[in-house]
């Protein structure tokens, strides 16, 4: 597992509280039952901890991250632009 | 319990900063929504904003008294010396007629603008005054009490906050003071300034703002679109109306609220709908005498889809025969001005027998099943509409207007 992978999931089980272990890549945010404010307060911390900025609408959160392997995917991806 | 009568209004907006430049956009299907103007900088998430255009402070109130005026006071006390110009009054003139007048003006960002301008003066600019009159230019009731002012206005006064509901709350609670005796009249609204970089910061960092353009109703919204403004009535018993032989705009007839006590982003159908019955309750309506809602209609994923069921919830099968519409799609989300600047539409639509469009729609969302009034206006009568306003916070407001005559 990446660093980046993990400092995410440390993120997740700070906001939110839930149990380490359920986190995974394929672990689906409908079914770990994030709401939509603890996904915001997640984004805003890991836009903080990697200084970039996750293309992120609340409105559009369903079509746009379904597990956090997306997540975790767009993050590297914005990390990776800014080189 | 005395009937009232709405004599004057007044308006502030994207679409026009006087009744007849708003009336005309809404009966057009004018967009108001277009990228900020003025501003140093501009957040990357922010698109388009329902801003406050070609507002010339100076000319309408006055260049001695702007230095204390934060725009959100100066656009609520424009609207009001709007509406109570339309309305013929005269209450200097008549210090018994003023106290027996109250005023409330209810806004959600007060001076927002005033505050950031201290910040980046102290924290930016590394300065170490900020202007002098922060405090009585950023207070909440500085809207209110410049209305007082201007127009001796002596009686109860105060502002209301309740975020997006803020304006429906001064309005409602005014009407009940008219009806009930306490007062002869009120001017009532709500006002906002918040095109500014701060807030527009707030709103991006929210995760809720439009990606394009707003979009109520429609299957591809993507979120609100920031607006600003004021709207501001005045509302009188109705025989003093019609012994003065001023024209009646539209008969003030109802007003219900309540609060979701749940969630304080997530709007809850079962709060709303008792709102929304509340008011009719109170106006004494049954549900197959609306014709028009002016919905919240605030164009997120969340908003829309609960408050179609709370339509649904209230109306049955009424709700096919309901024109609702969002004028927040052309003039924004006026957030502690919506309410007002949503009355003044639901009055136009009542003048004009036109209900205005809800614009951006490219196809009505299934999960959203109102009869929306998509794209152009609709000419229709309308003899009773409803205004919603559902608040973050989950403070509900909900106004009931019925055609004058």
């Amino acid at each position: 597992m990446s660093d980046l992978e993990q400092k995410i999931y440390d993120i997740v089980v700070d906001k939110t509280e839930i149990p380490r272990e359920r986190l995974s890549r394929e672990a689906s945010i409908k079914d770990l039952e994030i709401s939509s404010l603890d996904f915001v307060e997640i984004v805003f911390a890991v836009e903080e901890e990697f200084d970039i900025e996750v293309p992120y609408n609340a409105n559009t959160m369903d079509a746009d991250f379904e597990t956090l392997g997306d997540v975790i995917d767009a993050v590297a991806a914005e990390v990776a632009k800014q080189g | 319990m005395n009937r009232v009568a709405i004599t004057g209004m007044g308006v502030v907006s994207a679409l026009g900063n006087d009744v007849e430049t708003f009336r005309r956009a809404l009966l057009e299907g004018r967009d108001g929504l277009q990228p900020p103007e003025g501003l140093e900088d501009v957040p990357k998430g922010i698109s388009v904003v329902g801003q406050v255009r070609g507002f010339d402070a100076e000319a309408r109130l006055g260049k001695d008294r702007l230095p204390l005026l934060d725009p959100f006071a100066q656009f609520g006390l424009a609207a009001a010396d709007e509406a109570i110009a339309m309305a013929g009054l005269d209450l200097r003139a008549d210090p018994e007629a003023g106290q027996r007048t109250a005023c409330i003006i209810g806004t959600g960002g007060a001076g927002i603008s005033t505050l950031q301008d201290g910040f980046t003066r102290l924290f930016k600019e590394g300065k170490s005054r900020v202007n002098p009159f922060t405090v009585p230019r950023a207070m909440g009731n500085a809207a209110c009490s410049h209305v007082t002012m201007a127009h001796g206005i002596t009686g109860p006064s105060f502002a209301v906050t309740s975020a997006c509901a803020s304006a429906n709350h001064a309005i409602g609670l005014g009407f009940h003071m008219v009806r009930g005796g306490m007062v002869d009249r009120a001017v009532v609204g709500g006002t906002d300034a918040l095109v500014n970089f701060g807030n527009l910061k707030a709103w991006e960092a929210l995760r809720v703002v439009a990606r394009d353009t707003c979009r109520p109703f429609s299957k591809d919204r993507t979120g609100m679109v920031v607006g600003e403004g004021a709207g501001v009535f005045v509302m009188e018993r109705w025989d003093d109306a019609v012994a003065r032989g001023v024209p009646i705009l539209a008969e003030m007839i109802g007003f219900g609220m309540s609060a979701d006590a749940g969630d304080i982003t997530f709007p809850s159908v079962e709060g709303a709908s008792r709102a929304v019955r509340a008011c009719l309750d109170d106006a004494g309506l049954a549900p197959t005498d609306v014709d028009h809602i002016n919905a919240h209609g605030t164009a997120t994923a969340a908003n829309d889809a609960t408050e179609a069921q709370v339509i649904r919830a209230v109306f049955g099968d009424h709700t096919d025969r309901i024109a609702v519409t969002s004028t927040k799609s052309a003039h924004g989300h006026g957030l502690g001005a919506a309410g007002g600047l949503e009355l003044v539409a639901c009055i136009v639509a009542l003048q004009a027998g036109v209900v205005p469009a809800t614009l951006h729609v490219s196809e009505v969302d299934p999960d959203c099943p109102l009869d929306v009034v998509t794209n152009a206006p609709r000419r229709t009568a309308v003899t009773v509409a409803l205004s919603n306003s559902f608040a973050f916070g989950g403070l509900n407001a909900v106004l009931a207007v019925r055609k004058a005559g």
